[in-house]
């Protein structure tokens, strides 16, 4: 597979790198785009990024490797993440955690085999009044107890 | 307390998010009024109405803005700080929401009093949806002609700024201001050493202001009602509105918006619906994680603003005010509390990437009814040795709610680990180390 942005991904980078005085302050952005694109971000991804932006690989990488929400690995196509800090401890989010993790037979930062579901243990997502709460994917769910998570992921399959 | 304080940051207008209907009830009258005022002006306003950071360290804004270097032809800018990855605080999120463009009038007025060149809004990564939802917004203000270049027809003002929307990518420590330019620059999100402050040497070595978002979207609500009247709200030493949002063991968790200095019981059992079963409070933190807790039995007569708080060696933080009942695990919450800072240190310095490690570490083990009473001192003097030797307040952050934790919750400490009350002195930490072995193996 080559590694290569479309001529409208290519216009969404040059937006980013319009927004900044420096070139390399799209990184983020960017990074951001190529997860989207190829669900997470292999060394060639990161490389293509780097020659894209003139930036050095090890740059690209300490960058990548930095920030949790950037997949150094393959992901679920669904990204389960159960928030388990204080507020949503408080209200059993650590008890969803472990119900959910034994469902689907994976831990912390694990992907099932068929690569369609993978979990992660996240801090706190900034919804707190409506703890215990569980993101799939890009979309937040509050308020929610066991027997709502595995039918909503039920669903999902 | 009279319960009809004017709501400013959240009011309750239906489909404010939208812009016609925000322009309709008034929206960027406040701009308009703040490009007939000097620019400095507009900066002594926003120090009379004594308004104070909310992002956690409460520290003046007029006196902040008034920082900014003038007079000079470098390119200035602000970055608002809606990282909000501070355990307990959901607060910046509402205001994407609900009143988006409050927001994009406060960046502007911001932007006139300090002669900005652009600004950048920082959201965490998590907030896929809101940063969407920002940056709608933002493009819909350009299209309109209240942003950019077009802004100087539609203002009749010879200025134009830009606003550009930053998604984060999940790291706690980016919320520290000097950290989230890092990372607004495209590098790692390390804290950077100040001095030189960020009015000095900021965003590409400009100089640059850093607002929390509440901070920012109150400001054109200054301006509507005027500085003196916003003075007079709430508390006295830290007055306005505050966006408290409350979580935990309490029936109506949320965010509320009201006015500074409101007494914790009765934003717990009169707004909040008291607590869940109707259970006795064990503890509470009053300003998201990294605030000292406070004690269930010592809440009567604390008001929620900082000065008050600070008494009771507290403080406001973000207002995330998390509640814990009679049954709450205090071990487990600590426990759960010191992972956080772990996970979350960046690794520069050496106290804070060692010791919230070790601080983990000896709470794992007192969670698993190892430890000794020795244990809880060495907590206490971990947390000592990190709080202010490092660069950022994340340390002081990770250490002020184990120790606190640990003092105001002694007995519940004493008894996980009573059952390896430990009367001699023995070396816990570096036992494998001790003379008396070698000494035993050379024999």
């Amino acid at each position: 597979m080559e590694i290569k942005f479309t001529e409208e991904e290519l216009a969404e980078v040059n937006r980013h790198i319009s927004k900044y005085p420096q070139k390399q302050a799209a990184l983020m952005p960017v990074l951001w785009l190529a997860q989207h694109k190829w669900g997470w971000l292999s060394t060639d991804v990161m490389r293509y990024v780097a020659e894209l932006l003139e930036l050095s690989l090890a740059h690209v990488e300490g960058v990548a490797t930095f920030y949790t929400m950037y997949f150094k690995k393959p992901m679920g196509k669904y990204h389960i993440q159960v928030c388990t800090n204080v507020s949503c401890m408080l209200r059993k989010g650590d008890v969803i955690f472990n119900q959910v993790s034994e469902h689907l037979g994976i831990k912390h930062n694990e992907a099932t085999p068929d690569g369609i579901f993978s979990l992660e243990e996240v801090e706190c997502m900034g919804a707190c009044g409506g703890a215990p709460m569980i993101a799939i994917n890009e979309d937040f769910h509050e308020n929610v107890d066991t027997p709502q998570v595995l039918e909503l992921i039920s669903k999902l399959k | 307390m009279n319960k009809d304080f004017p709501r400013l940051v959240l009011p309750n207008i239906e489909n404010l998010s939208d812009f016609d209907t925000y322009v309709k009830n008034g929206g960027f009258d406040s701009f308009r009024k703040a490009i007939k005022m000097n620019p400095d002006e507009v900066t002594n306003e926003v120090k009379k109405s004594k308004l104070r950071g909310r992002g956690g360290a409460a520290f003046p804004t007029g006196l902040k803005w008034s920082f900014m270097p003038k007079g000079t032809d470098k390119p200035k800018y602000l970055a608002v700080n809606g990282d909000e990855s501070e355990p307990g605080s959901f607060k910046d999120r509402q205001i994407f929401e609900y009143n988006p463009f409050q927001l994009i009038e406060g960046i502007l007025i911001a932007s006139w009093a300090m002669g900005l060149t652009a600004s950048y809004i920082y959201i965490r990564g998590e907030y896929h949806k809101w940063v969407a939802l920002m940056d709608k917004a933002v493009q819909t203000a350009y299209e309109r002609g209240f942003v950019g270049e077009k802004m100087k027809e539609t203002f009749g003002v010879d200025f134009k700024t830009d606003i550009y929307v930053h998604k984060g990518a999940g790291a706690y420590i980016c919320g520290e201001e000097t950290s989230l330019m890092n990372s607004l620059e495209g590098k790692r999100g390390y804290p950077r050493v100040k001095p030189p402050f960020p009015a000095q040497f900021g965003l590409w070595g400009m100089p640059t202001t850093v607002n929390n978002v509440e901070t920012i979207a109150t400001v054109p609500a200054i301006l509507r009602i005027g500085a003196e009247n916003y003075a007079k709200i709430g508390a006295e030493g830290h007055p306005g509105t505050l966006l408290f949002g409350v979580s935990g063991h309490v029936n109506k968790p949320g965010v509320y918006e009201l006015p500074t200095g409101i007494p914790l019981k009765e934003l717990i059992y009169d707004v909040c619906g008291g607590v869940i079963g109707n259970k006795k409070i064990k503890a509470i933190i009053p300003g998201g994680s990294s605030m000292p807790p406070l004690r269930g039995d010592e809440i009567d007569g604390i008001n929620m603003d900082e000065e008050s708080l600070k008494k009771f060696g507290t403080h406001i933080g973000t207002g995330g005010v998390m509640v814990m009942d009679e049954d709450t695990d205090i071990v487990k919450v600590t426990l759960r509390i010191a992972h956080f800072y772990h996970h979350e240190s960046c690794g520069q310095c050496t106290p804070c990437r060692e010791g919230c490690g070790w601080m983990e570490k000896i709470l794992k083990r007192i969670a698993k009814g190892e430890g000794t009473t020795k244990d809880l001192d060495l907590l206490i003097s971990v947390a000592n040795n990190i709080e202010g030797n490092t660069i950022c307040a994340l340390g002081d952050a990770a250490a002020w709610p184990v120790r606190g934790f640990v003092t105001k919750f002694r007995d519940e400490f004493e008894k996980a680990v009573s059952a390896n009350r430990s009367f001699v002195a023995r070396n816990v930490v570096h036992g494998k180390r001790s003379t008396r072995e070698k000494l035993v193996f050379n024999a």
